[in-house]
């Protein structure tokens, strides 16, 4: 009997778990149908940024509209065609494309700053075509004033805005940094979240010691980071039902097989694919495939959880005896 | 046809027209006839088709003359093709004008009449420019509305098909190019039935073709010439004809009618005014209301200038007239009279009428014509014996030849509602206002006239909006005297300007500040309570700034002002007139994007709530009047015209007041405190390194560095701060204690750029955030530095000799170009006052027109400036064009005289006595030392000269000073040396000759707004090439280099300032031709200029930009002439255009174009850097050492 690899993510169901996350991938519609051929179950769009399409709107409405009409002989300095993309018109343009070019399910994912930015760009993206949507939650807070309850509290209204506002499926992107994450993906459950995708990998802040400059920077993700994931699926896999996505790590077929069983759903890749290649999903696809063959597992739902915080045959490894064990085996 | 109006202004109406009835267009930009062009590159862009279908191919060329001769060239061939000019561009257009008329060519020639530049330039009116072209065989037709601009483009079209004469179809520069208002809109099919396909046939089969082989152009002898001349006769005689028929047809097809002579007055008429243009409309206006008080006047508007239709002309005046005043807006000294005036006299001569008839000159570049002048010459013809060849409008105390008018005669009808708007060129006020026109011209029966004045600095410019609005057309075509709605959208506005001047009794005023509506009052200067109280104005505030900061729109104030007149004015109900507000905000800022969009809304909805009724006491309240405009050290001559001219009121100079042939003291702007930063820098001599940077950097010269010597410090303010001086390089001062170091702020002269901050390398440690110099609110600072400014400003400089070669010494020297009115941050201005800190004592400047010219020359007050010993640069400006030989000519006459000065001693040493003749013949002068030295024996030679009575002595007292070397400057943009002046520029590279050429490269036309020049590089839009230009920069350099003996220099001061300073050291040393090219930000790059140095680093890290020096004295050496002063590139080209907006619309409009742009331009910028090594590595010979 064939080995069932078939999962369901956001609503959909998916020939297999694993496809690529949000990434710069999606911008070259060549490469979206490489990604199709190459066997991803689906395609997440990177995030509709609200902030940066609001700045580069004004922006443009600063170096350019307040520049005219002061002077005689110049009523302005650029030529008024340009017929400017500066809208969330490009990004929901690349989604109709998408939709037009690929058969799989495409995702769209939006990072907002306004309520209003919220509701409106996730109506755009599911009138666009999208089949489901990942709410990218990353907000930074820096205002002393606001307290862990408020901030939780400020992106579960926009949440039940949005889930009010669309009828797709609706999932949310999250950072490790909660407090008390199994009780925040809790009251994300109680919302009718579709999915949670874990983790978000962010643009940090480096510092040039030479020219005291801030440097936003990237890097492309290494196998280190899944181990961060791993704990944080087993445990919240075992504390809602609501399904799971890995995010971040994923480069071996190992890896894909790991996040299973620590609870996800869904295996997303982004830095290996861009790193070595489209063709990469098919080696991680039938490297599972395989595998689940060769140990006479049935389905990835069999798979997935099968070591999480409840069904571990050594649960403690997932909390603080974690930290103790690697203590003790430093010192001895 | 039921009528379609559309609100636009002449160029647009004119424009409309041609590109529809054209397939060539070739064009270049000059002001104000740019926009008919911009406008058709823009619908051919859009792909928007002329008549037959077929998008019109639009060409930007090098100069007007380039035009021309695209033209040309173009009709020889058998397109339909127009072009766009002005002026200058005109003349540059004479030669070829001639041919295509003497050719029998069809062509129409549209014109937006402007001043020629003569004693002065002008970008303003009068038709000295179409006057020039009267003898060019064109037919002169001309339009006095917005409405003719459109309808006679239209009739030109057809007559010039017809007529086989080519036309040349003019308005009035600005009056009409530039006059926002509501016309009616010629169809397409209306067009269609204007033009004869026949006549295009038989153009088409005169063509130059191969087909049917013919010849033009020939060389004629003098058996051939004149009868060959006289074979086109009967064609001109048809000419008027053909137009008359044209507009007949145009009557029928629009209702619209026209008469190449039209008469409008009493039909028993005794006096008559004769004039063309927009003038015509306020004689209209004058003569109505006159009539309608039955006097028996009348006015004959000429259409038709060339040719001269004497007997339709007479025919149209009444015989009843008596006395006959011509109007010419141009002056012709030494003629009988004025082109129109001589033609009229003639005319009536011929036709055999009698008449008396006389002439004046009137609304010379621009001057007002209002109709109190008109009266002025109605009641001056009634006179036994009136003036003849009189003025109007101005006061000639002088000849006497202006006429007495009454500047309070108003006429204006009480239904037209009537508002002028005072506003920063930065906030939006004249975009939004012609949003209004625009909107309350879309309502039935509502016509509305806009009409604008902008004062001419670069940075924190005025403008005042004039608008009327009423329900019959509006023929007032000056400035609104009498307002009922005045708003100043600035308070400090109030402090400098009678805003008030023109509100009428019981009109509204609407002020922008942030003071509330109980308080507001007290705030105002005493002569604006003054003004309020006794013209019982209505008086309401709002915090316009504060309502736009709040809906996150900076200082954007357009929309909220917009709404506030609407709420105060009436013209519309309000809840129609918000709809349109929102509307017109989607149309304008739909492609911004829906962000843009929603500011605006919010800012409308605000803007209601937060306008108030300003409380009015019954008296004053005791404020302080207004600061007089200069302080009273100011120069007698500032003090009597330059104040006139700052505040507002040069109309009211006579012309006693001016030098006559041009004339004009230098180092006026710094008695013009425009007071316009928002911010200033503020000094913590806790951390500054004394770098100087900012000093340098500074496009005002507004904040300074010096050297004190703790002696001076004796008046000083408390506040003033100096800190001890680190270098050893001035040893002591001369008091003989250790130097102080100041920096100073002028916070009256500063724009606020924040480019010095940017520059500061001196962060505190601990708090980074911190520099030596940080921007702080201006106030409370701005009195303290008011006064440390006074004192520093009178603190002697150091001694020049003393100066050494580093950056840092380079700003102790004092800078003879400071304040002017460039935009803040502007790119050019620091490397122009860097020269003058070098050279500036004795440097003659040779200026291209462009901006440099105007905010090195634009009066009230200029920039260039003398030192503290009353030397500084003599600066001349001749034209656009001819700038490097203009130049090169300076420098013919200062060797001449240099040349006759040293002949003259030599003859004269006997007298002079051999060690004074010696060490002046034979003085090196190649530093300042030098310098100095051969000033002291020049005066020892003008001492000795005094005592001797010969002509040769007396002649040589005249000329001394040419013994002191002179350093020559040839200063201009990129439109100049690479494009239309570029010819001139590649001989005087040829000639050898010892003159200095600094091109300020912007990569674009800065001041006419944003022209392609060649000098434009690979991926940036601009006008002309709006989807990104997809050629190379032209290397200027590398075509310098090619002569071998020229010193090329690329700099980018912002990148690396040290190799400016040397390479402008090198060049001014450099006894032959120098050209350095310098990269200069600006405002048309699109991006916050504070950042201008970072790009500029930019430029040069990836390799966009290259740095180099090209000296041909190393080749004596046996080196290489070039030396790369730029590493090889550390970053890509993408990252130096993703921050700027030229680059971005590219890639926000085409991604794929964009990212193909990009690779271009990086592939072009490695390859110009492979050129470049090849040839730093290159081994040369030379003669002497023969290797």
């Amino acid at each position: 009997m064939a080995v069932d690899l078939s999962t369901t993510w956001l609503g959909l169901t998916l020939e297999h778990p694993i496809f690529p996350g949000a990434s710069p991938l999606v911008d070259d519609l060549d490469m979206v149908r490489r990604l199709e051929d190459a066997g991803a179950a689906c395609i997440t769009m990177h995030s509709l940024f609200e902030e940066q399409l609001v700045a580069e709107q004004m922006a443009a409405h600063r170096h350019l509209d307040a520049w005219t009409e002061l002077n005689a002989e110049a009523q302005g300095w650029f030529p008024s065609t340009a017929d400017f993309a500066l809208g969330p018109d490009a990004y929901l343009e690349q989604i109709r494309k998408i939709k037009a070019a690929v058969k799989v399910p495409v995702i769209g994912s939006l990072n907002g700053t306004t309520p209003g930015g919220w509701l409106e760009y996730a109506r755009l993206i599911e009138q666009a075509g999208a089949s489901a949507l990942e709410l990218n939650l990353y907000a930074l807070p820096s205002d002393p004033q606001q307290d862990a309850h408020a901030v939780e509290q400020e992106q579960l209204f926009i949440i039940r805005k949005v889930k009010a506002t669309v009828k797709i499926p609706v999932g949310v992107k999250l950072s490790p940094f909660y407090s008390s994450l199994p009780h925040f993906a809790r009251s994300l459950e109680a919302e009718g979240v579709a999915g949670l995708v874990l983790f978000n990998r962010l643009y940090q802040p480096d510092i040039d010691t030479e020219t005291l400059a801030l440097n936003r920077v990237l890097h492309l993700s290494d196998p280190s980071e899944l181990l961060l994931r791993l704990r944080w699926l087993a445990i919240l896999s075992s504390r809602t039902k609501v399904p799971l996505a890995c995010s971040g790590g994923v480069h071996e077929t190992e890896h894909v097989i790991k996040a299973l069983m620590a609870g996800a759903g869904a295996v997303q890749v982004v830095s290996e694919l861009l790193k070595n290649g489209p063709r990469r999903i098919t080696h991680l696809r039938d490297g599972l495939k395989l595998w689940l063959e060769e140990h006479e597992y049935d389905s990835v739902r069999q798979l997935s959880g099968s070591m999480n915080l409840e069904r571990s045959p050594d649960p403690s490894g997932y909390e603080r005896a974690n930290y103790v064990k690697l203590l003790q085996g430093y010192h001895r | 046809m039921s009528s379609r109006y559309v609100t636009v202004d002449g160029n647009e109406a004119a424009a409309s027209v041609a590109h529809r009835l054209s397939e060539v267009i070739a064009i270049y930009p000059i002001t104000p006839a740019s926009p008919m062009g911009e406008l058709s590159d823009e619908w051919s862009a859009n792909g928007k088709a002329n008549l037959w279908g077929q998008v019109p191919r639009i060409i930007e060329m090098q100069s007007e003359a380039g035009a021309a001769g695209a033209v040309h060239g173009s009709l020889q061939a058998g397109a339909l093709t127009t072009t766009f000019t002005s002026s200058q561009g005109l003349l540059l257009m004479l030669p070829d004008m001639l041919k295509i008329a003497g050719e029998l060519t069809p062509f129409v020639l549209h014109v937006a009449a402007r001043s020629v530049a003569t004693h002065a330039l002008s970008i303003f009116c009068d038709h000295s420019d179409v006057m020039m072209a009267r003898t060019t065989g064109f037919a002169e037709l001309c339009s006095s509305t917005v409405q003719e601009a459109q309808d006679f483009a239209a009739i030109s079209h057809a007559a010039t098909l017809k007529a086989r004469v080519p036309f040349l179809h003019f308005f009035d520069g600005f009056r009409t190019s530039h006059e926002v208002s509501r016309i009616v809109a010629l169809e397409d099919e209306q067009l269609r039935a204007m033009i004869d396909e026949a006549d295009i046939a038989a153009y088409r089969s005169r063509k130059l073709t191969p087909d049917a082989p013919v010849l033009r152009g020939t060389a004629q002898n003098p058996d051939a010439f004149f009868q060959a001349r006289e074979a086109c006769n009967g064609f001109y005689d048809a000419v008027p004809g053909h137009v008359q028929a044209a507009m007949d047809r145009f009557e029928r097809l629009t209702g619209r009618a026209y008469r190449l002579y039209d008469y409008v007055g009493a039909p028993d008429a005794e006096r008559v005014l004769v004039l063309m243009g927009s003038g015509s409309d306020a004689v209209r206006e004058t003569v109505d209301y006159l009539v309608a008080r039955g006097e028996k006047v009348g006015v004959v508007i000429v259409r038709l200038f060339r040719p001269f239709d004497v007997a339709t002309f007479a025919k149209a005046v009444p015989a009843s007239v008596k006395a006959i005043a011509v109007l010419d807006r141009t002056k012709e000294p030494g003629a009988v009279g004025e082109p129109l005036y001589q033609d009229v006299t003639t005319a009536f001569a011929e036709a055999g009428r009698a008449a008396r008839i006389i002439g004046g000159r009137y609304g010379l570049s621009s001057k007002e014509f209002t109709p109190g002048m008109v009266k002025a010459v109605f009641d001056e013809l009634k006179k036994p014996a009136p003036r003849n060849h009189f003025t109007v409008g101005i006061n000639d105390d002088v000849t006497k030849r202006s006429l007495d008018y009454d500047a309070s005669f108003d006429l204006e009808p009480p239904e037209v509602v009537r508002a002028v708007l005072y506003g920063l060129g930065s906030d939006g006020t004249v975009g939004s206002n012609k949003q209004t026109i625009k909107i309350i011209g879309q309502e039935a029966n509502r016509y509305a006239q806009g009409f604008f004045v902008y004062d001419s600095k670069k940075s924190g410019a005025i403008t005042v909006s004039h608008l009327r609005f009423g329900p019959k057309p509006i023929r007032s075509t000056y400035l609104v005297k009498s307002a009922s709605f005045v708003a100043c959208h600035y308070a400090p506005l109030l402090e400098r300007h009678d805003v008030l001047e023109s509100a009428a009794a019981g009109a509204t005023f609407l002020l922008n500040t942030h003071h509330p509506p109980d308080q507001a009052f007290k705030y105002l200067p005493r002569e604006v309570q003054e003004q309020v109280l006794s013209k019982k104005l209505k008086f309401f505030v709002i915090d316009a700034f504060k309502v736009a900061r709040e809906v996150g729109l900076d200082r954007y104030i357009s929309a909220v002002m917009q709404v506030c007149f609407f709420k105060l004015s009436g013209v519309l109900p309000m809840d129609e007139a918000l709809e349109h507000i929102r509307h017109a905000v989607e149309k304008t800022y739909g492609k911004r994007g829906s962000e843009v969009i929603k500011r605006n809304f919010a800012a409308i909805d605000a803007a209601l709530a937060n306008l108030h009724e300003a409380t009015v006491p019954t008296k004053l309240n005791g404020a302080l009047p207004r600061p007089p405009v200069v302080p009273k050290e100011a120069p007698d001559f500032v003090q009597r015209v330059t104040a006139m001219m700052m505040a507002g009121k040069g109309d009211l100079l006579p012309v006693s007041a001016f030098p006559v042939d041009g004339t004009w003291p230098t180092g006026t702007t710094r008695w013009e405190k425009r007071a316009i930063a928002l911010e200033i820098p503020r000094w913590d001599p806790s951390i500054c390194i004394q770098c100087n940077k900012c000093s340098l950097i500074c496009p005002h010269a507004a904040i300074r560095t010096q050297l004190v010597d703790p002696k001076s410090l004796g008046g000083a303010p408390k506040s003033f701060v100096t800190m001890d001086f680190k270098a050893k390089d001035f040893g002591n001062a001369p008091s003989g204690a250790g130097w102080k170091y100041a920096l100073q702020v002028a916070p009256d002269d500063c724009t606020g750029c924040g480019l010095c901050v940017n520059v500061c390398p001196a962060r505190d440690k601990a708090n980074p955030r911190h520099k030596a110099i940080d921007m702080a609110a201006v106030e409370p600072l701005r009195d303290v530095e008011r006064e440390n400014w006074k004192f520093f400003a009178e603190l002697p400089y150091v001694d020049r000799t003393a100066v050494g070669p580093e950056l840092k010494a380079s700003q102790f020297l004092e800078p003879l170009f400071e304040f002017s009115g460039a935009c803040a941050g502007c790119g050019e201005t620091p490397y122009i006052k860097l020269v003058t800190q070098l050279f500036g004592d004795r440097m003659l400047v040779a200026n291209a027109t462009g901006c440099t010219s105007i905010y090195g020359g634009n009066l009230p007050t200029t920039p260039w400036s003398k030192n503290q010993q009353g030397r500084g640069p003599a600066w001349a400006n001749s034209l656009f064009e001819d700038n490097a030989e203009f130049g090169l000519g300076m420098r013919l006459a200062v060797e001449a005289q240099e040349q006759l000065a040293r002949s003259l001693v030599t003859s004269l040493a006997p007298k002079l006595g051999d060690t004074l003749v010696r060490e002046l013949l034979e003085a090196n002068q190649d530093d300042e030392a030098g310098l100095a030295k051969q000033r002291g024996r020049v005066q020892a030679l003008k001492e000795k000269l005094k005592g001797l009575d010969s002509a040769e002595a007396k002649r040589l007292l005249g000329l001394a000073d040419a013994l002191v070397k002179k350093s020559v400057w040839i200063i201009g943009g990129d439109g100049w040396a690479y494009d239309i002046g570029y010819g001139g520029l590649d001989h005087v590279l040829a000639s050898g000759a010892n003159v200095n050429i600094l091109v300020l490269d912007t990569e674009v036309y800065s001041n006419t707004g944003g022209q392609a020049s060649k000098a434009t590089p690979i991926g940036a839009a601009a006008k002309f090439a709006a989807a990104g230009k997809a050629v190379g920069k032209k290397d200027l350099g590398l075509l310098a280099m090619s002569y071998g003996n020229v010193y090329v220099a690329s700099v980018a001061m912002g990148a690396k300032d040290a190799q400016t300073l040397k390479a402008f050291r090198e060049a001014e040393a450099y006894p032959g031709t120098s050209l350095i090219i310098a990269y200069s930000h600006c405002i048309a790059h699109g991006y916050d200029l504070e950042h201008g140095c970072e790009q500029q680093k930019l430029a040069v890290d990836s390799g966009v930009w290259p740095m180099y020096r090209f000296d041909p004295r190393r080749i004596a050496a046996g080196e290489a002439p070039l030396q790369l002063d730029s590493p090889t590139p550390k970053t890509k080209a993408r990252d130096y255009m993703k921050n700027e907006g030229r680059f971005r619309m590219v890639a926000l409009r085409d991604p794929k174009r964009y990212e193909d742009l990009v690779a271009a331009n990086e592939e072009f910028s490695a390859r110009r850097r492979a050129v470049y090594e090849q040839l730093a590595a290159v081994h040369v010979t030379n003669r002497e050492k023969g290797h």
